[in-house]
């Protein structure tokens, strides 16, 4: 009875159990439910599906395919937003003009883009790409624009009075200052991203993991599709998870921000 | 004369007006000088020091630093702020050595330095902790290298030893006087407590209160190194009260018979009063 009140006050049993209870009643209805297999497949078929994705490599080349386009995407976001949240948080006039426009257009879902940009650049890399930057990019700018405005001014007397200048004050104490907010900007940032990436994958290109997505749809392979999905979950999930949660925490930490 | 302030005063803009942080302040600082600035919390110590650290502007007056004009900071006048302000992106030895960074000395010649720096606050052993891993003492001394590694001839010190306990405090006094008495630096000291001016101070400036002015200047003539708990401190201590209150009481029963009783009592909690209760508590 202890044994088992300790197991039920567990987190992560009450997780286990209810996750498991809804394969269960998801593959009790797939059986006797009457809806077919590829309107409503089984968690058993939609296990295989995934399986036979890695297996036969599709799974595999779509997820390079969009990991790859994610990472070109954010990296060129996250120094270009650094760069303009910086300029836009220290100069004024900056602020005033191109500080506003970035705060209009972070109210435009990114995947509007995709549109103007087939246009600009054809159905193309550079057209998911240039949807995929204005996903990250706004959210990372306003972030570090924030941070910056935000830096401690004591850290900027301090430096400044050991003899911090110019570039070097930027680059070396305001920018490291107002680190927690551009990690947080990036989480965010990030999320958004990934979110364009797949509505834009989805819509248009050749391979990635919304384009598995589409093929299924079109092969009425619905365990396919329900698969993709799980892998765009886990794949979302890790990346904040094991990637940005833990920088965060970090960095938090070590700036003296959490307790 | 290392260090010159001539009608230093400053005004600071509020939502009701202009507010008199500092009247006129004339002040002079020898080289090698060790002089602690002793007020009331809100007295204006802190602007006076922002402002001779160049960091800060006076409204009127100036500040000469070896006879030149010090209208910008410069690493010739180093601050140590009350919490200390380490960079927390940095480990504790490119903290001690940013300011070489700045100054643009080499990489292995500026760890060099900050290892010799860390040796003096006794700190060797942290050269590559983080500044969360650190008490507030072991910043305090982190922040004394970091000043001290640029060689400037006058250390600025605006209370740094205010939040820490006792036993530290006293600790600090002692390596203070060390490092002083070794390096020979100009050094003016904040502290709103009266025996740690005496324990470190040549000579001690008391201001008084809002707007704030220099009231007294005692010379401090105990052999060194003092500590906090000899008699020799806490009956200077108590001595140099007495003569305080008298001048406040002295001063403020000139204005007596025009005043409501309970209105000179406000002024005297306004003015030195604070100072009082908080010495009152250290002393007996
Ligand atoms: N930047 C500022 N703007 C407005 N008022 C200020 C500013 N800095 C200090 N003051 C005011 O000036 C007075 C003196 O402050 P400060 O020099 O910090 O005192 P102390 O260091 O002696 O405690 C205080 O009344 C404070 O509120
Ligand atoms: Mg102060």
């Amino acid at each position: 009875m202890m044994f088992f009140r300790r197991w039920v006050a567990n987190r992560w049993t009450r997780q286990i159990v209810f996750f498991a209870a809804l394969l269960a009643a998801w593959q009790a209805f797939a059986w006797i439910g009457p809806l077919p297999d590829y309107v409503f497949p089984s968690p058993l078929g939609v296990a295989q599906s995934l399986a036979r994705g890695f297996q036969n490599g599709t799974f595999i080349l779509g997820i390079v395919a969009s990991m790859q386009r994610i990472l070109i995407g954010f990296g060129i976001s996250a120094v270009a937003g650094m760069e303009l949240g910086l300029a836009i948080g220290r100069i004024r006039l900056l602020d005033e003009t191109v500080g506003s426009l970035v705060l209009g257009l972070q109210a435009l879902p990114s995947i509007c883009w995709l549109p103007l940009a087939l246009l600009w650049f054809g159905l193309s890399e550079a057209a998911i790409l240039f949807v995929v930057v204005m996903g990250a990019l706004l959210s990372i700018t306003l972030a570090t624009e924030a941070g910056v405005k935000n830096t401690p001014p004591l850290y900027l007397r301090a430096a400044r009075n050991l003899g911090a200048r110019g570039w070097r004050l930027y680059a070396l104490v305001i920018l490291p200052a107002a680190l927690p907010a551009i990690i947080t900007g990036m989480k965010l940032g990030w999320s958004f991203a990934w979110r364009s990436l797949m509505a834009g994958e989805l819509l248009y290109v050749s391979l990635g993991l919304g384009q598995l997505l589409n093929a299924g749809r079109e092969l009425n392979d619905m365990s396919q599709v329900i698969a993709v999905m799980l892998v765009i979950i886990a794949i979302g999930l890790a990346v904040d998870r094991l990637v940005f949660a833990p920088v965060e925490s970090r960095v938090r930490e070590r700036w003296g921000l959490q307790g | 004369m290392k260090l010159k302030v001539r009608g230093v005063t400053k005004k600071f803009r509020s939502k009701n007006g202009a507010l008199t942080a500092l009247e006129p302040i004339d002040l002079d600082v020898q080289a090698g000088e060790f002089v602690c600035l002793l007020g009331p919390s809100g007295c204006g110590k802190s602007t006076l020091l922002n402002i001779i650290a160049g960091l800060d502007q006076p409204t009127t007056g100036e500040v000469r630093v070896d006879g030149e004009p010090a209208r910008h900071t410069g690493t010739d006048r180093v601050m140590i702020f009350q919490n200390a302000a380490l960079f927390p992106w940095l480990n504790v030895i490119d903290n001690v050595a940013f300011g070489l960074r700045m100054a643009g000395v080499p990489k292995i010649e500026r760890q060099e330095t900050a290892r010799r720096f860390l040796r003096m606050v006794h700190l060797s052993d942290f050269e590559s902790a983080f500044i969360h891993e650190l008490s507030g003492g072991m910043r305090q001394r982190v922040a004394l290298a970091r000043a001290l590694a640029l060689n400037p001839d006058v250390l600025l010190m605006d209370e740094p030893f205010g939040a820490l306990d006792a036993q530290t405090r006293d600790l600090l006094h002692d390596e203070l006087q060390t490092i002083w008495s070794d390096t020979h630096k100009t050094v003016l000291f904040v502290t709103h407590n009266v025996r740690e001016a005496i324990v470190l101070g040549d000579r001690v400036v008391v201001f008084s209160a809002r707007p704030g002015k220099i009231k007294q200047i005692f010379t401090i003539n105990l052999p060194r190194p003092r500590q906090i708990e000899s008699y020799a401190v806490v009956d200077l201590a108590r001595e140099m009260m007495t003569v305080l209150r008298d001048d406040v009481l002295t001063s403020e029963r000139e204005i007596e018979q025009a005043v409501l009783r309970h209105d000179l009592e406000a002024q005297i909690e306004d003015g030195m009063r604070a100072t009082f209760r908080e010495v009152g508590d250290d002393v007996l």
